[in-house]
């Protein structure tokens, strides 16, 4: 009896489709990638079992290892009101075009009365030269100017918004009293909700938070 | 699949000694290209650290001196953060007499347990926190222990953040020197 033949098939394989999809994913993933906006300086944030996702117009106040304090003002449309304000309110004597190149930095982490200075340089000191803005000391604790002249910027708008939009960002390992003086700037200006960045943190099984959101699940 | 026909069959014949040029496959083996293609997704996947920035609310009080909130005795426990991620705790009232007794020494491990017990024990109406950092204590400490309240879920407004009177200070600094915490 004949046996039916098998036909031989080649094992090769065209790898062109292969080869197009991994590139495909590739490109996919690169391009969904969100750049990290840039830093002031790396801070290792605490972290928190909040889920709350920060705003990207933060207006982030960063706390670095050596308890210096930097600002961002991340709203592009009211960065020049508060700039104004400032300016306006503390006499520095800052002309428009160096309120404009103020606005440019990606930073601000000098006292109020080095930012002339700091400005007439050709370029901008790395972070870590730069003094920070002074906190510490109550009797000159410049974020409290600085909060005068946001909470002036946004008045009239939406509080909330700016409860939101105030974020406070410091390093695992900076000391007590410098939060103390942040949290004692923002009172001064009648702000008593802001926010803290943390990393999140997933919340452990067993726990009160872990069986409450199972039962709201549910 | 598609393939191209390479072969020189039904080309007309040349002349005796004209050599024939030999057609060379145009296929390429992407075996290798895929490998790269993977190689790098996944090293981008690795790589990248999917960091999601998070924000937890904080909501401070109004300091107020005309409305000191009254805490009720049984229902008070202060959390004390000193030095080196330490954490003391005492319930209700610190008697100078009863000090040694009443101050605790804990962690940030076994602290979640107090605060759980500590809830359990107590009618959520007299219930409350009461949160004092030392000038020693880390913003990650302050952060964690207010974390801390989220997760056993005591409900907003039963804990405070107050700040740390000169006895209590003074306390935390001896019970630090004789656990010999630097």
């Amino acid at each position: 009896m004949g046996r039916a033949k098998l036909p031989r098939k080649s094992t090769n394989i065209d790898m062109t489709a292969m080869c197009d999809v991994a590139f495909l994913l590739l490109s996919f993933f690169i391009m969904a990638t969100k750049q990290k906006p840039p830093e002031a300086v790396a801070v290792q944030t605490p972290t928190s079992v909040s889920a709350k996702v920060a705003s990207d117009k933060a207006i982030l106040v960063t706390l670095t290892k050596e308890g210096k304090c930097f600002l961002i003002l991340g709203d592009d449309a009211k960065r020049k009101d508060v700039l104004n304000d400032l300016n306006k309110t503390k006499g520095l004597n800052l002309s428009p075009d160096e309120i404009a190149k103020l606005g440019k930095l990606p930073f601000i982490g000098v006292p109020l009365g080095q930012i002339k200075s700091v400005l007439a340089l050709p370029e901008l000191p790395p972070a870590e030269k730069l003094a920070g803005i002074p906190i510490v000391d109550s009797t000159n604790n410049e974020m409290v100017d600085w909060f005068r002249s946001i909470t002036n910027a946004y008045a009239g708008g939406d509080q909330k918004e700016l409860e939101e939009r105030i974020v406070i960002k410091g390093d695992n390992s900076v000391k007590y009293p410098t939060f103390k003086a942040i949290k004692y700037a923002l009172k001064k200006n009648d702000l008593f909700k802001f926010r803290i960045a943390t990393n999140s943190e997933t919340v452990e099984a067993g726990t009160e938070l872990y069986n409450e959101n199972k039962a709201k699940q549910q | 699949m598609a393939e191209m026909d390479t072969s020189s069959g039904g080309g007309h014949k040349k002349g005796p000694g004209v050599k024939k040029g030999k057609k060379m496959s145009t296929r390429v083996d992407l075996t290798p290209m895929v490998d790269l293609g993977f190689l790098l997704i996944t090293f981008f996947v690795f790589t990248t650290t999917m960091s999601q920035p998070t924000a937890m609310n904080m909501n401070e009080p109004k300091d107020d001196p005309d409305q000191q909130l009254k805490v009720k005795n049984s229902g008070a426990m202060t959390i004390l953060l000193g030095k080196n991620d330490q954490v003391y705790y005492y319930m209700g009232e610190l008697n100078p007499e009863t000090a040694s007794q009443q101050f605790k020494s804990s962690n940030f491990k076994d602290i979640r347990q107090v605060i759980l017990d500590k809830k359990k024990a107590t009618p959520i109406g007299d219930l409350m926190y009461i949160i004092k950092s030392d000038k020693d204590a880390t913003f990650k400490n302050a952060i964690d222990i207010l974390d801390e309240m989220t997760i056993n879920t005591v409900p907003p407004g039963h804990y405070a953040e107050v700040d740390m009177a000169p006895s209590e200070e003074q306390l935390v600094t001896m019970t630090e020197q004789a656990n010999g915490i630097k």
